[in-house]
């Protein structure tokens, strides 16, 4: 499981910093290394492009899990180049983006957007396959979630747009609704696609979400 | 009272169908003319629902247009645009202004329009707004509160009898009837054999079926859609035929397209000596004024709808 990323565009990330001359970038060592969004790699490549922009790179450090509590230690080991900087370049997804925030008095200003949580199906491609909606149907879907692998996040079947096992919006996607089906006859259970399922309740745990163990 | 529309379907009457495109603004002469040439023509007209996506005026409108003309509108209702509670009250206002029939449907994919940037809501489907219909018919809303007042609503869904694979499909359409839809519109049928083998398993169901006629105007259109359109299959010999209607060397303009009148024509006399299904619905998409035509061609020059109740 990965936060997926995408560098956004080198003018979005100019007006991003766009108050300040002197920039700290930090990288992380899990996801955005997984995708090569904000590995070493990256993190030294944007420095270049930053310096091309007129700004002064203070310093760079690719933190091991940008979202955990260590990033704390990070920050602290790196307090002087931090504070010789206006503010700070995440190449973290957004949850690194918010745990820099709860240590940092610094701006951090995001170099990513953060697109969806996905597993690796084969090396190199992320497919979303939860949008953890919080009302679980994979039991009589086949475990296929229709939420997120159906363009319109239809739950009692396909729409007029599916063309053999396609998509309407892109010819080279599957239909949801197409490869549920064929699961569910495969394994017997085409009962399950008749079954009414009622309007989703787009609340079951109103945002903003939290839990707590204790 | 039941709409005219619905008593339509419950004759004995071969029900035929059209419908309008709203415009883009607030220029509502084309439509009403459309709306003037058709009302009488037929037993009832869509009004179409941001079609393809695409921002138009709304479909309430032209409904309400429809009904100050004298004609029977049919609601068409996508969910790509309301959440339920816009949904529900939209079919209020539908109800209290004398509009009574509904087709259900999921609409197209918002990327496909002229808003691709827009939010899809599919907040519910066409499955669960026809069951939301039924609900307030029964004087709840989904928020099972207590309407004041009654509403009563012909609804319908739609159903592509040339889907490949067909069998999602029909257990959609399974799960439509269970909710509540009265009638089908067809997505357009070249291929009266499949439609004919469709119609088999339909019969089983206590629904009217109105077979879905799209115009061609051109090989080149029908090769299109055979492309292009999800669930539209147009044989291969319609569209030689086609061909050879321009391919003449005496061929005049427009040669097209008199073809496609005449071969719409042609499958709704059949569907209609044949009594394949209850009616047709006819689409001309952006030529509403041949309908007419098309009618002609069919041998139903002079026909009227009436929709006296046997």
């Amino acid at each position: 499981m990965k936060s997926i990323t995408r560098q956004k565009s080198l003018e979005q990330i100019e007006r991003g910093l766009s108050d300040w001359a002197r920039v700290f970038i930090v990288g992380c060592g899990t996801c955005t290394t997984a995708t090569m969004t904000g590995g070493l790699e990256q993190v030294l490549e944007m420095k270049e492009q930053l310096e091309k922009m007129d700004k002064w790179v203070s310093g760079w450090t690719v933190i091991p899990v940008a979202c955990d509590e260590m990033t704390a230690v990070s920050i602290e080991e790196h307090g002087r180049a931090i504070a010789d900087a206006g503010c700070v370049l995440a190449m973290t997804c957004a949850l690194g983006v918010h745990r820099l925030n709860q240590y940092l008095e610094r701006p951090v200003v995001p170099a990513l957007d953060t697109l969806f949580i996905g597993v690796e199906e084969t090396p190199g491609c992320f497919r979303e396959v939860c949008g953890q909606c919080g009302e679980c149907v994979l039991g009589e879907t086949a475990g296929i979630c229709p939420v997120v692998t159906c363009h319109k996040g239809l739950v009692n079947g396909p729409c007029g747009g599916t063309n053999r096992g396609k998509c309407e919006v892109d010819k080279e996607r599957d239909c949801a609704w197409s490869l549920i089906y064929a699961r569910l006859k495969a394994q017997g259970r085409l009962q399950a696609m008749r079954n009414y399922q009622p309007p989703r309740n787009h609340h079951r745990m109103p945002r903003p979400r939290v839990t707590r163990l204790v | 009272m039941a709409s005219r529309f619905r008593q339509a379907l419950n004759s004995s009457e071969f029900v035929v169908t059209s419908e309008i495109a709203p415009p883009k603004g607030i220029n509502l002469e084309t439509m009403t003319h459309h709306v003037d040439l058709l009302k009488d023509r037929v037993h009832g007209l869509n009004v179409t629902d941001h079609q393809s996506s695409v921002m138009r005026y709304p479909s309430l409108g032209g409904c309400l247009l429809i009904k100050e003309r004298g004609g029977e509108p049919i609601l068409q209702m996508t969910c790509r645009d309301r959440n339920r509670l816009a949904l529900e009250a939209d079919l209020l206002f539908a109800a209290s202004r004398g509009i009574q029939n509904v087709l259900c449907l999921t609409g197209d994919a918002v990327p496909v329009g002229d808003h691709k940037e827009a939010a899809g809501v599919f907040d519910l489907d066409s499955v669960q707004l026809l069951k939301a219909i039924r609900e307030l018919e029964a004087g709840r809303d989904l928020g099972g509160n207590t309407l004041d007042g009654d509403v009563e609503f012909c609804a319908g869904a739609i159903v592509t009898p040339e889907a490949d694979p067909l069998e999602p499909q029909l257990i959609k359409f399974e799960k439509k009837v269970e909710a509540g839809a009265e009638f089908f519109q067809t997505q357009a049928i070249y291929d009266l054999d499949n439609f004919a083998s469709f119609m088999e398993f339909a019969r089983q169901y206590p629904v009217k079926i109105l077979a879905g006629i799209v115009l061609l105007s051109s090989a080149k259109m029908a090769q299109y859609m055979n492309n292009n359109v999800p669930g539209i299959f147009v044989p291969q010999a319609l569209i030689d035929e086609l061909a050879a209607a321009v391919a003449a060397p005496d061929a005049p303009k427009g040669a097209g397209l008199a073809k496609g009148i005449e071969i719409a024509g042609r499958m709704i006399r059949e569907i209609r000596e044949n009594r394949l299904c209850d009616g047709v619905h006819i689409m001309a998409i952006g030529r509403e004024e041949v309908v007419p035509d098309i009618l002609a061609a069919a041998g139903m020059a002079d026909w009227q709808p009436t929709g006296r109740i046997v």
